[in-house]
């Protein structure tokens, strides 16, 4: 009981993280049918720049704990969700009229530009996130241990989820996503700069993957270079789970993924972890293509 | 003049739908665009709304150079589309597309007052309001369709066979209501399929074919002219 408690939080924990980065593939695809492959690659400039950006200012020193990592998680979401919208308009703007197939390939080639940038800034060997940063307590649930980071972790990715599906529900600016996702001539023809909502969806979803960049280098200590591709391929399988386009549906698979990865890892085994994501993308693809929550993928998002 | 296009040539890569036509349109008008599958009038409304770009000639609206505007702006100078197939947000409420169609209109009292205008024309929308657009029926998803381009007030409609695949009971009860939408003061341009109901709406009417105008005349005249009746008529009624 306690293990599957145990496997259970920490699935839903590191899901969060899965659930965050899956909503940038899942925005962008939502409006622009494109798979961002170079989002992983935000996401590990977020880790390393968090790691910067903490040790320069010595936020949590300065600020306290609560502070501190706000303000850093701020920074970096602003610097990441920068880097989407230089991304778009370097790699993808230009090709919009053309193929599809150029986007994607110019994705690819982004992601290597990124990856090697940052191995070159950073260095190849992993870096430490400072240690002690977040709470070491455990608290105990009807006698089951919790420990705090990982309680923080979840809601703090919870927290990030609500946000952006309130704003997209509920706001004028969130309606005229939706429309541009169903149908970009429609929506200028309300009066909707589709150019400016592309934008945006290119500063929320690499902010959101700069955030979880941060959280796993606070969460986990160590980042690497590397670490992208393997947390960008988890996180489209959880796009793919859900549906892609669906922001709900990134949201659940991210979560589930990680639940079914950190159970799998823990019953059946943790050599497998890795491969078990792969298996889940292999089963969606063949038995329910469109995701759980997806119908006409083109239409939700 | 409200609308003065001036030799308009469209191309969509290398072919050129558009050979240079000329329409103008009077405030207070309905002015209808007739003429046979692929003729060109879609175009034409596509090209003042800005979703396709002149290679050559002007579209003026109160003298200001429309083409030169992207599409978003345009519909800030009081030009909207209810566009060919109805288009509408199917997976956004009948109340979200609506509010859609005010996305440019800051003044909220204004907004609540062409809802409740809007509501008044289409009944219908109003008791639907929750509903998902895409659940809603044909003429329903229609009726939201010019809706939507009703709610920035405009000055000038373009409706885009409003009448298509709808049954006739609807397609009557669509014509009157674009007659009261321009008796309260809209200009409207009405692309139509249904030669005979659009003359006996319109004022004037203009007929395309293949890119060109190859007829103008007041719709009375129109509706006589025995080519018109042979083209696209049928025959005399
Ligand atoms: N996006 C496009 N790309 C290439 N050619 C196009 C495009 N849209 C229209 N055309 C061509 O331009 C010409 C005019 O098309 P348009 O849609 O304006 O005609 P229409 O009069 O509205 O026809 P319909 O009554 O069928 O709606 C046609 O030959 C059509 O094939
Ligand atoms: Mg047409």
């Amino acid at each position: 009981m306690e293990q599957f408690f145990q496997q259970l939080t920490n699935g839903l924990a590191i899901g969060g993280i899965y659930a965050l980065i899956a909503l940038g593939y899942t925005l962008v695809y939502g409006v622009l049918k494109l798979i961002n492959f170079a989002h992983g690659d935000l996401f590990t400039i977020g880790a390393f720049l968090g790691l910067s950006l903490l040790t320069a200012f010595s936020l949590t020193d300065k600020l306290g704990f609560v502070l501190g990592v706000s303000a850093l998680l701020l920074m970096v979401v602003c610097l990441v969700g920068l880097v989407g919208i230089l991304l778009d308009q370097a790699a993808y703007k230009p090709l919009r009229s053309s193929h599809r197939l150029s986007a994607v390939v110019s994705a690819l080639g982004m992601s290597i530009v990124f990856s090697n940038a940052i191995m070159l800034i950073f260095g190849a060997s992993p870096e430490v996130y400072p240690h002690g940063i977040l709470p070491s307590q455990v608290l105990h649930i009807m006698g089951l241990p919790f420990p705090v980071k990982r309680l923080l972790l979840l809601v703090t990715s919870l927290v990030l989820m609500v946000a952006l599906y309130t704003f997209i529900q509920k706001t004028t600016i969130g309606a005229a996503i939706r429309a541009a996702a169903i149908d970009q001539d429609a929506a200028r023809l309300m009066g909707i700069n589709v150019n400016r909502v592309i934008m945006l969806i290119f500063f929320i979803g690499p902010a959101l993957g700069g955030a979880a960049g941060v959280m796993v280098g606070l969460y986990y200590g160590q980042i690497k270079w590397t670490m992208g591709w393997l947390y960008g391929l988890k996180a489209f399988t959880a796009a793919i789970l859900g549906g892609i386009g669906n922001i709900p549906g990134a949201m659940v698979g991210g979560l589930l993924l990680g639940v079914i990865e950190s159970l799998c890892s823990a019953y059946i085994s943790m050599a497998w972890k890795d491969a078990i994501t792969f298996v889940v993308l292999i089963l969606i693809l063949i038995v329910r293509p469109t995701g759980l929550l997806g119908e006409r993928v083109a239409e939700k998002i | 003049m409200l609308l003065d296009i001036k030799n308009l040539h469209v191309k969509y890569g290398n072919v050129e739908a558009l050979h240079g036509i000329d329409i103008q349109v009077e405030e207070g008008e309905i002015v209808t665009l007739l003429g046979a599958n692929g003729a060109g009038k879609t175009t034409t409304l596509n090209a003042i709304s800005g979703l396709v770009k002149a290679s050559k000639g002007e579209v003026l609206f109160r003298g200001e150079a429309l083409h030169k505007l992207p599409a978003h702006k345009v519909v800030t100078r009081k030009i909207t589309q209810s566009p060919e197939g109805r288009r509408v947000f199917g997976t956004l409420t009948v109340l979200e597309n609506l509010n859609l169609g005010a996305f440019t209109s800051k003044n909220k009292e204004r907004v609540a007052k062409s809802l409740e205008w809007i509501y008044e024309l289409f009944p219908r929308l109003a008791e639907r309001r929750g509903q998902l657009a895409g659940t809603l029926s044909g003429g329903e998803q229609q009726m939201l369709a010019i809706g939507r381009a009703l709610m920035s007030n405009p000055k000038l409609l373009l409706l885009d066979e409003p009448s298509l695949g709808l049954a006739p009971v609807l397609v009557t009860q669509i014509f009157r209501t674009v007659r009261q939408i321009n008796q309260a003061g809209v200009t409207v341009m009405l692309v139509e399929q249904n030669a005979r109901m659009a003359l006996k709406l319109a004022h004037r009417g203009y007929v395309m074919e293949v890119g060109k105008i190859v007829m103008a005349d007041s719709a009375k005249a129109l509706l006589k002219n025995p080519d018109v009746l042979q083209a696209y008529l049928g025959g005399a009624e």
